[in-house]
């Protein structure tokens, strides 16, 4: 099977960025975000979707942001933008390329091979730019891991919510409730792939309240990160898939408490009147990955 | 590139430019109309760039009116792309 490079990024936030800003795509790297997701789709209007794509490309060329994961989302494939798209972005691979409204294996399979017929033009490898498909419809989700496993190119996939609610008729969407399912199916397909699982836009940029209920609901149900489209939305989703000093205390206590007893040759022992067993460790080991603390050196 | 019809790309928002271009008869070379936020500091730079990238573009006649306002140099290049290839109705995966 083919190697793909492994990302190297915090997975937390990905800032949105409207494609024909060139404001906020120059500045994209400096708000904090994990990521920033270079928008041709929802973001830009019809008669600019040109402009957009120019626009882009230059700025890939030109600016740098270090420290970001840059992602573009393209149009679908089936709109009369999606084919430009991909011949002027996929030569300049970005980290990734954000595929949305994926509904089938077929229609994946195919825009995975529009995208490597591209590459093999420019004499690109298929194992750099990484690709993010976005799940938006009611069918997207009864399909949804077939679609993630379909290739190691698929390093994460994530829910659009405000498509989703619009697909399934939803009248009130802000809520979650309707898109519930799809959430733990989505995250679901994404561990059975042992991929990345990122979590929709929240809309309502004034209730930082929600933002903060809303990112604790998902991280508990094990989303990695969160888009968001507003530099204000950063600190929050941040903070809150940022392991705290207590959370980062009991994991280091466990590894600590695992590493004495596996030399001993136990395999199940008690932290602080608590059983620890392999899951407890893998779970602690995570804790410290997210908090940047490198298990060698506790 | 041979231009067909006026076009224009780009805004007047911050750190955006607006660029207007319209094809003139042959032979009578480039005319560029620039005004600019940074005038004192770039204006000499920004004609540069716009007749290096009209250069590649083989544009030899034109009239161009630039309004820039603080626009990074990727933002120039792109915003007078578009123009030319609207003018010369050579987009392509957009509506107009």
């Amino acid at each position: 099977m083919m190697e793909v490079k492994q990302q190297t990024f915090k997975r937390r936030t990905m800032l949105y960025i409207p494609g024909n800003n060139p404001a906020m795509l120059q500045q994209g790297s400096v708000y904090g975000a994990d990521g920033v997701l270079l928008d041709l789709e929802d973001a830009v209007a019809l008669n600019q979707k040109d402009s957009a794509r120019i626009l882009v490309s230059h700025m890939l060329r030109y600016i740098s942001y270090e420290g970001c994961e840059v992602t573009v989302r393209v149009n679908h494939i089936d709109t009369p933008f999606g084919l430009d798209d991909l011949k002027q972005i996929v030569p300049l691979q970005p980290d990734a390329i954000r595929l949305p409204k994926v509904e089938t294996l077929d229609e994946i399979s195919r825009i995975i091979r529009l995208i490597e017929e591209i590459e093999d033009e420019h004499q690109m490898p298929h194992d750099q730019m990484k690709v993010h498909v976005m799940i938006e419809t009611a069918l997207g989700v009864q399909n949804v891991y077939d679609i993630a496993r379909y290739s190691p190119r698929i390093d994460a996939i994530s829910i659009g919510g405000q498509d989703l609610a619009a697909d399934m008729q939803l009248v009130k969407a802000n809520d979650g409730v309707g898109i519930d399912y799809a959430r733990k199916q989505i995250v679901m397909a994404a561990k059975a792939c042992k991929i990345d699982v990122f979590d929709t836009v929240y809309v309502d940029v004034e209730n930082e309240e929600g933002l903060r209920d809303e990112a604790e609901y998902i991280k508990k149900l094990g989303f990695t990160g969160k888009a968001i489209i507003n530099p204000r939305q950063i600190e929050i989703v941040n903070e809150v898939f940022t392991p705290t000093e207590i959370e980062i205390r009991k994991a280091a206590k466990i590894v600590k408490a695992f590493e004495r007893n596996k030399a001993e040759g136990i395999g199940v022992f008690a932290v602080d009147g608590k059983m620890v067993d392999a899951p407890v460790v893998k779970r602690a080991l995570r804790v410290l990955e997210m908090a940047d603390i490198d298990v060698e050196t506790l | 590139m041979e231009l067909k019809t006026k076009a224009q790309a780009g805004s007047f928002e911050s750190s955006d430019v607006l660029i207007m271009v319209e094809p003139v008869e042959k032979g009578a070379g480039r005319k560029i109309e620039l005004s600019s936020i940074v005038m004192q500091q770039f204006g000499e730079d920004l004609l540069k760039q716009i007749n290096r990238d009209l250069d590649g573009y083989n544009v030899a006649d034109v009239r161009i009116i630039v309004n820039d306002k603080g626009a990074l140099r990727p933002t120039i290049s792109a915003r007078l792309e578009t123009a030319l290839k609207r003018a010369a109705e050579m987009q392509t995966g957009t509506l107009k």
